[in-house]
């Protein structure tokens, strides 16, 4: 019988009075937690796959549209920019630019983009490898992120065939030309390239442009042979792209003017990624703090609920707890006991609020995983959880103080007597 | 042994009481009567630390109480003196087991289920151990609070009107086990009544008129 454990059983003793502190303790922490959760792995996300991209160049509209596009792959393109017009910016030399990579959006397979591009994309995520496979040679042939290949079960060899537009469509899937082949499997790195089915630009061109006609099976073998991608981008002037991702060679003066000189003088525009992500997480945070705001609120009742219920206890606990003191009990072993309360009830809180949202984060992420393509882990743990542990405590703590100056207090005799 | 000596004490300056010298010696049985209004319950709670005097002193088995810091008196009390108070109350949220554990660690002795099974047994009450104290009927609350009191083996048993609620069957049971558990433990007993039918029970008997003074 030490005092944790009588603690706990004044605790449980009174079920009720325990469960409404808990329930609304465990929400608070819940609440912040998630909050907490959501934020780290939304900013860990949009930050890996800014992938040192400097600057995207793609058709007039709205920056962040551009961006999402192009960068995240979760909203739709703003439309495509011809070759003729980027040619600049694919030239190798240019005395700013130090890569500069084509981006073919249009078509899905399964909820997964195609992405056409050059394989230079590969240096962009942390220089992804290809686990298994080799990267495309020809049309048609594929390299795929480790999500999709796990996800979808495709292997080295798989055939299918993709569908147009960016959503999973049964009734737009183009089985009238040839199938991708999947050539190459990337290794897993976390970014958005996992959920990415790669290809050549080439080979989006060649899926559209074959579009609406109607030859026969033997036309498309020669059509998806007769493009040889050794040949450069920059030799098609009448061929369109979605957008270029552009990373300078350094960034000086002239780069930080480039955006400008582009939207002015262009019919393209440039988004600056850094920029539009600031505005993006200045947007949701807005609305997380509103909900931050509600978390501490919901604390701040629960502490009330919990000092609430140690103090009407004590009423009916004035004669039990001066009898401990006839029995030997401190002052301050009477203080300890309730403060004890106030602190199991929000350790207990903590936890109950920690679990569920952690829980709340997994099937958030799955659902995350649909609609935006990226794998957000419900199981991940932050060192913020431990200082929201001291501040769970430190709410214990304040709501029973009073409580437990008041029980240490307690005067014997008077009570007694009362008896 | 319990002796007491020029005890008085003021709850404020209008209201003095003064005790009239006494003492019990070891496994001796005393009797305090006196009328209500005559102090006492004050002067059980004077006797059991949890007052402290105006003037004088209480010797508990060779120490002087009244000299103990707050925190030794804390001590003290619950190693060297067992109550049992007029109305039963026990910690609601522990059994009968865990209410005499209770007493033992609060008084720094090592919890000893066996000899709360003994106790309890004796009693009567054997069978409640593992009960909650409010399931209990008033005649056993008042047994396991007479074995509360005696677990840690007090130098001295105080009882506040151990009788009052009971006729007169229960009155005798009471009191005898009270005076047998004494004896089995070795303490000086001391019952505080206003209950006359104790008087022929006991042969030491002081007596306290009302010594309030104004």
């Amino acid at each position: 019988m030490n005092i944790f454990q009588i603690s706990w059983k004044n605790i449980i003793n009174k079920p009720l009075n325990a469960t409404l502190s808990l329930v609304l303790f465990a929400l608070g922490v819940g609440l912040i937690s998630l909050l907490f959760l959501l934020n780290q792995q939304i900013e860990e996300k949009f930050d890996k796959n800014l992938a040192g991209i400097d600057l995207v160049v793609g058709a007039k509209g709205s920056p962040l549209q551009l961006i999402l596009s192009s960068m995240y792959h979760i909203d739709a393109p703003t439309g495509n920019i011809s070759l003729k017009a980027a040619r600049p910016f694919l030239n190798p030399k240019h005395p700013l630019i130090g890569m500069a990579i084509p981006i073919s959006l249009g078509d899905n397979y399964k909820g997964h983009r195609i992405v056409g591009t050059t394989p230079k994309i590969l240096e962009l995520y942390d220089n992804v490898q290809i686990e298994q496979g080799r990267i495309w040679e020809n049309v048609f042939e594929v390299v795929i992120g480790k999500v999709v290949a796990e996800k979808l079960d495709l292997q080295l060899g798989s055939k299918f065939y993709g569908s147009h537009g960016l959503i999973d469509d049964e009734n737009l899937v183009h089985d009238d030309i040839d199938a991708f082949k999947v050539v190459g499997i990337l290794e897993g790195n976390g970014s958005v390239i996992d959920q990415l089915v790669l290809t050549a630009n080439q080979t989006v061109w060649a899926v559209h442009d074959h579009e609406g006609s109607d030859s026969d099976t033997t036309h498309h073998e020669d059509h998806a042979h007769a493009i040889d991608l050794s040949i450069p981008l920059s030799e098609y002037p009448d061929k369109d792209i979605t957008s270029l991702l552009i990373k300078f060679k350094s960034r000086n003066f002239q780069t930080l003017n480039m955006p400008r000189s582009i939207n002015e003088n262009t019919d393209m525009q440039a988004a600056t990624p850094a920029i539009e992500i600031n505005r993006v997480y200045s947007m949701i945070g807005d609305g997380e703090e509103a909900l931050r705001y509600l978390a501490f609120i919901i604390i701040f009742v629960s502490g009330l609920s919990i000092f609430i219920s140690l103090f009407s206890s004590l009423r009916e606990r004035r004669y039990e707890l001066a009898l401990m003191r006839v029995m030997g009990a401190s002052p301050s072993k009477l203080f300890l006991l309730i403060v004890l309360e106030g602190i199991i009830l929000a350790f207990i809180g903590y936890l109950i609020g920690i679990l569920l949202s952690h829980a709340g984060m997994s099937i958030f992420a799955a659902q995350m995983e649909e609609t935006y393509r990226y794998s957000f882990s419900g199981w991940e743990f932050m060192k913020e959880e431990a200082y929201l542990l001291f501040g769970a405590l430190a709410v214990g703590f304040i709501a029973a103080i009073l409580p437990a100056i008041q029980a240490s207090n307690t005067d014997i005799s008077t009570t007694l007597s009362e008896g | 042994m319990l002796q007491t000596k020029d005890l008085a004490f003021s709850y404020d300056e209008n209201v003095r009481f003064q005790f009239p010298d006494f003492s019990c010696q070891s496994a001796e049985n005393c009797l305090l009567l006196g009328q209500s209004g005559s102090g006492k319950t004050t002067l059980l709670h004077l006797l059991g630390g949890m007052l402290t005097p105006k003037e004088g002193s209480i010797i508990v088995n060779d120490q002087d109480i009244t000299k103990l810091s707050a925190a030794q008196l804390d001590r003290f009390r619950g190693q060297n003196i067992g109550i049992v108070f007029q109305k039963s109350h026990f910690v609601r949220a522990l059994n009968v087991e865990e209410n005499l554990m209770l007493a033992q660690q609060l008084a720094n002795i090592r919890p000893d289920k066996t000899r709360i099974q003994t106790l309890l047994d004796r009693l009567n009450v054997g069978h409640k151990l593992k009960a909650k104290t409010d399931t209990l009927s008033i005649g056993e609350q008042q047994r396991v609070a007479i074995a509360r009191a005696l677990v840690n083996q007090p130098t001295v048993i105080l009882a506040d009107e151990p009788t009052s609620a009971l006729d007169d069957i229960n009155c005798d049971e009471v009191i005898a086990l009270l005076e047998e558990e004494a004896r089995k433990v070795g303490s000086t007993l001391l019952v505080v009544t206003h209950d006359n039918r104790l008087k022929e029970k006991f042969s030491n008997k002081i007596l306290l008129h009302s010594q309030q003074t104004a």
